[in-house]
């Protein structure tokens, strides 16, 4: 694409770093439509995140495993605390918590398909559970939002587990929204809601507040359960070693810890960008806080935000989380942003590698859309197979970086086995300066 | 020891003193898949435990001698519940169908996103009654604390007494009748006017309710001004 700096001498125009180009088409945007700007994806600025982080890999003093040879387990078991049933996955990863409403059905279809084949869990959204979902989906994780749209027992008990939602990293203490150009008929039928309007879903359960009444509320659904289904509690990444220690408390199996570069299918852009922290302290947060309380892989963790390759899940394993999830890198494998579709982002007044107009409903794609024609160009078939495809790929490079460290499950990975390459990073995963014996903050530090 | 008894031809009898409440809410679970199995129960003894006979999914009835905690009848479906006490927070959350019944008062948050069916108070309901309901029916004969049907989405809420600040805060498609004063309405919400439907469904709600004698009349309708269904900028304060 041509741009102004084409045409003229690149030595003669500088431009602000304070003003840069994207805050000034934003401030002149705000000035056009006097409403603030509200998006799909994730976080887009630069965030301290696992890259900053490096495996040391074995040595004289570690030996690796062979790479073809020896076995590297990936199995997870996820609500062993009190639930009857846990859950038994075969690589850990999940997919997690996206609505049919801000997914089209073809999409919530490919995304159960594609875990089933690898032996993982999906998980509903703000939107209830969508018969296609059911039934492509082995193990299904039921979410319990604050609006409770299409909430019932039924669904309850064809559960693999129930995942209670207090927050979202893409936006703490914000509830969901969906605009009207995806309420559609059916999705306004699940929701209780007028087809078309634009919704907005409550950011606070509407019959409990704060940790003691989270734990009667856990009892009501162990209650309705019999004590059969895991029962998760997800939380924004804010304040995460008291949140942590507080789900605990409140008799969570499972704790879901989202960091601030998770995504979401449409959120205020200023939410996105500044609520919340990332992902790498938040990880070693979590894990402070169940190791306090003697509770590490007794209630076990899982981490998401910003997952999209198999270091990613390397190193938040190493950290202590027993799985991830993964949301935006799974719409991506999907098709999302594909240069196929590029010329129809383009009409649209985006570019592939850019789209993040997820709450506008005009998904080329077919995947954040209720649009019919448009959700029909997707096959949930081949999209299954591309995200089979890449959760393959993810445990793979979990395992060949496992076994280089020496390790015959991934979750042998340990904090001891990282280094950072930044001060921050080093300061938030409490993991040395690479080429130092240094951990800023810590007391140990030498 | 069990403190199970049949107590004349046809009404079992749970004393929670001494039976665990996991075991009174796994009986009554079980007849969900039954076609036999007893169709009246009497619980005693509930000393404000929560949680007490939630999720059931059959036609019976259970009578609940005395106080309950939160989520009593949470999530019902089909059976009628009656509470000769008060209840805590989250009575008859999300109810699906059947009828749950308070002799006293509720505490906040009563018969929150239910979907369906029938929830009566004869005392007062606290702050957000019905708050988020999605199809069910409230009948409360007394008042309504603050915030009562916020973003009310379906179903009716029927106040025979007063309603607290903010009423309908956000409301969507439900309609509210309140019989006595409104300390003030929410976002969006709007006196309407009650025609002669209005007030015969409100007859048929208060006859359900075991409150024949109450005059449809005496009540004001509420409902959405639907102002705030999509985001404009010049409606920015109302948020």
């Amino acid at each position: 694409m041509a741009t102004p700096l084409d045409s003229h001498d690149p030595w003669s125009l500088r431009e602000s770093y304070l003003f840069d180009r994207a805050i000034i088409a934003e401030i002149q945007r705000a000035a056009r439509e006097g409403i603030y700007d509200i998006r799909g994806f994730g976080a887009k600025r630069h965030l301290p995140h696992f890259d900053d982080l490096l495996f040391l890999g074995a040595s004289i003093s570690r030996y690796p495993l062979e790479g073809y040879r020896e076995r590297c387990a990936t199995d997870v078991t996820l609500g062993t605390r009190f639930a009857r049933k846990p859950l038994e996955l075969k690589i850990p990863v999940t997919i997690a918590g996206m609505s049919f409403g801000a997914l089209s059905a073809p999409a919530k279809e490919a995304l159960g398909r594609g875990a089933s084949e690898v032996g993982t869990s999906t998980t509903t959204g703000d939107g209830g559970m969508t018969p296609e979902e059911r039934e492509h989906s082995t193990l299904l994780v039921y979410q319990l939002l604050p609006s409770r749209y299409g909430m019932n027992p039924d669904d309850l008990r064809q559960a693999a587990a129930i995942e209670v939602v207090v927050g979202q990293g893409a936006k703490p203490g914000g509830g969901g929204m969906l605009l009207g150009h995806k309420i559609s008929d059916r999705v306004a039928a699940m929701r209780d809601l007028p087809k078309g309007i634009d919704q907005r879903s409550a950011s606070r359960h509407p019959d409990w507040t704060g940790p003691d009444d989270l734990e009667i509320k856990i009892g009501e659904l162990r209650e309705i359960t019999d004590w059969q289904k895991p029962i998760f509690v997800k939380v924004g990444a804010t304040r995460t070693y008291y949140d942590v220690g507080l789900a605990v408390k409140a008799g969570a199996d499972v704790i879901v810890v989202d960091g601030m570069l998770g995504g979401t299918a449409a959120t205020q852009d200023v939410f996105i960008e500044h609520v919340g922290i990332p992902t790498l302290p938040a990880v070693r947060l979590a894990v402070d806080a169940l190791l306090e309380l003697d509770m590490h892989r007794k209630v076990q963790l899982i981490v998401s935000g910003g997952i999209r390759t198999g270091a990613d899940v390397a190193k938040a394993l190493a950290l202590g989380a027993d799985a991830v999830s993964i949301g935006t890198a799974a719409l991506i494998a999907m098709g999302d942003n594909s240069p196929e579709h590029d010329e129809e982002y383009r009409k649209i007044g985006s570019s592939a590698g850019f789209y993040d107009d997820w709450q506008a409903g005009r998904d080329p794609a077919g995947i954040s859309t209720q649009d019919y024609e448009l959700a029909a160009r997707f096959d949930p078939e081949l999209g299954g197979r591309r995200i089979a495809n890449y959760l393959r790929v993810l445990t793979l490079e979990a395992q060949t970086l496992a076994r280089a460290c020496g390790k015959s499950h991934v979750h042998n990975l340990e904090p001891e086995d990282l280094v950072a390459l930044t001060v921050e990073a080093a300061a938030m995963a409490r993991v040395p300066l690479a080429g130092t014996s240094w951990i800023p903050g810590s007391n140990g530090a030498r | 020891m069990t403190a199970t008894e049949a107590v004349g031809a046809a009404v079992e009898v749970v004393d929670l003193a001494v039976t665990p409440l996991r075991e009174l809410n796994q009986r009554l679970h079980d007849l969900a898949d039954q076609t036999a199995g007893p169709e009246r129960w009497r619980v005693l003894n509930p000393n404000g435990a929560h949680a007490v006979a939630c999720g059931l999914d059959a036609e019976l009835e259970v009578e609940i001698e005395g106080h309950v905690g939160y989520y009593c009848a949470g999530m019902n479906k089909l059976a009628a519940v009656r509470v000769h006490g008060n209840a805590g927070t989250g009575l008859a959350e999300n109810l699906m169908s059947g009828t749950v019944t308070v002799d006293g008062n509720a505490s906040q948050s009563a018969g929150a996103t239910g979907r369906g069916g029938l929830l009566v108070v004869h005392g007062d309901a606290a702050a957000r009654c019905g708050i988020s309901m999605k199809g069910i029916d409230i009948v409360v004969r007394g008042s309504v604390g603050h915030m009562s049907a916020f973003m009310a989405q379906r179903g009716r809420l029927v106040v025979c007494g007063d309603a607290g600040d903010a009423l309908g805060d956000s409301i969507y498609e439900a309609r509210l009748y309140v019989r006595g004063h409104v300390a003030g309405l929410g976002a969006d919400c709007v006196e309407k006017e009650l025609r002669d439907e209005h007030a015969a469904e409100l007859r048929e709600l208060l006859l359900q309710a075991g409150l024949g004698d109450v005059d449809p009349r005496e009540f004001r309708r509420y409902g959405s001004a639907r102002q705030l269904y999509t985001f404009k900028v010049d409606n920015a304060a109302a948020y």
